[in-house]
């Protein structure tokens, strides 16, 4: 039986929408443990750095290339760059690699 | 009136960058959709109402090997069940002088980047901000979704693989200035960051799935750091009944974290 694909759309959004949606309504009070409120303070570091590393050295065509824009964007960030430049300056890095693994091989 | 226009603005301005880390994200994406068999409209349909990267590429596989209803939602569960937490962390973050029905909406704009930008900013956010971050990052998802779609490969790989490091260069961007003011952050971030390649290497622990690392992960890392280092609470005095006392000491927030 061919399952439409509307269905399958239909159903991916509604389990991601409840996901982000039910915390949001169910944390109806300032929370004030203090437990709590140092793990959601600590959260989002863990995650996104969870998220960046090692994931990042895989998304590019050549591992090297990947540790290049990983210390690059690092190195800008340490500088207080902005988002937008920090991001521009690592994928500029793995740019610029790319070619010269390319025009050395 | 005014208040809600800034907050919108600086929204915006969080969600430029957003978007554009966005668009080579989504650009692949659609390319892997219309590989997959999927129309332009329905893949731009499954970026518009699923605003997720991981999530939607892991739909993909399944939806092409025809698999059951059940296993997709289990899936989608898994995979995104990182913003559980986010959500978590979001309600706590925004201004409760706002009617609660912004929460509907503010909880469809929660990604892996505006939850960045929203958790690191001092103080409170109103809807607005994340309303700014979201009419910028949503049109960038799924303009790059139905142009991957249409196009196909337009763009040679050495500039896809440039591009795909931008939304962890921006990652990068959220965590680590903040490091250079409370030291202790480095060891978390590095923490998270050993134990993300531990669960990537070691024999055994790579079988679990990525989405389920990073909440791993993200659980275990914070719970000992605020084990180790807890927060100091300010206003526990004021708590004795929850609910409305609370509402003031956001301003006080960001000098209690700044060591």
């Amino acid at each position: 039986m061919q399952i439409s694909v509307y269905l399958y759309i239909l159903v991916m959004a509604v389990v991601t929408y409840l996901v982000r949606a039910i915390p949001l309504l169910l944390a109806r009070k300032e929370i004030t443990n203090t437990f709590v409120r140092s793990f959601l303070y600590y959260m989002p570091y863990a995650c996104l750095a969870a998220m960046t590393f090692p994931a990042i050295l895989g998304a590019t065509t050549y591992l090297i290339s990947g540790i290049v824009g990983f210390i690059a964007a690092i190195i800008a960030a340490y500088f207080e760059r902005s988002m937008i430049t920090v991001a521009l300056i690592a994928c500029a890095a793995v740019f610029v690699t790319e070619q010269i693994i390319r025009w050395v091989m | 009136m005014g208040s809600r226009k800034r907050a919108f603005i600086g929204g915006m301005k969080a969600g430029v960058p957003i978007a554009l880390g966005y668009f080579a994200v989504s650009f692949t994406f659609g390319m892997m959709a219309a590989q997959t068999g999927l129309s332009v409209f329905q893949s731009a349909l499954i970026s518009l109402t699923n605003l997720t990267s991981a999530g939607q590429f892991a739909a993909l596989s399944i939806i092409g090997a025809g698999g059951s209803l059940l296993e997709l939602a289990l899936n989608q569960l898994i995979i995104n069940l990182r913003y559980l937490l986010m959500g978590f962390s979001i309600s706590q973050k925004l201004d409760r002088n706002y009617p609660s029905f912004h929460k509907f909406f503010v909880a469809f704009g929660i990604t892996d980047e505006i939850y960045a930008v929203c958790a690191a900013r001092p103080g409170k956010n109103s809807p607005y901000y994340h309303y700014g971050a979201m009419a910028l990052a949503i049109p960038g998802w799924t303009i790059g979704t139905i142009l991957g779609a249409a196009a196909g490969q337009i763009l040679p790989q050495i500039v896809m693989s440039a591009l795909s490091v931008a939304i962890y260069g921006m990652f990068l961007a959220v965590i680590i200035p903040p490091a250079k003011k409370n030291h202790f952050l480095i060891p978390v971030i590095l923490g998270a960051m050993v134990l993300g390649a531990v669960f990537k290497y070691v024999p055994g622990l790579n079988k679990v799935s990525s989405g389920f690392v990073i909440i791993i992960i993200t659980v275990v890392v914070s719970a000992v750091a605020a084990l180790i280092r807890p927060i100091k609470p300010e206003a526990e005095a004021v708590a004795a009944d929850g609910e409305a006392s609370l509402v003031t000491k956001a301003e006080g927030e960001e000098a209690e974290h700044a060591d």
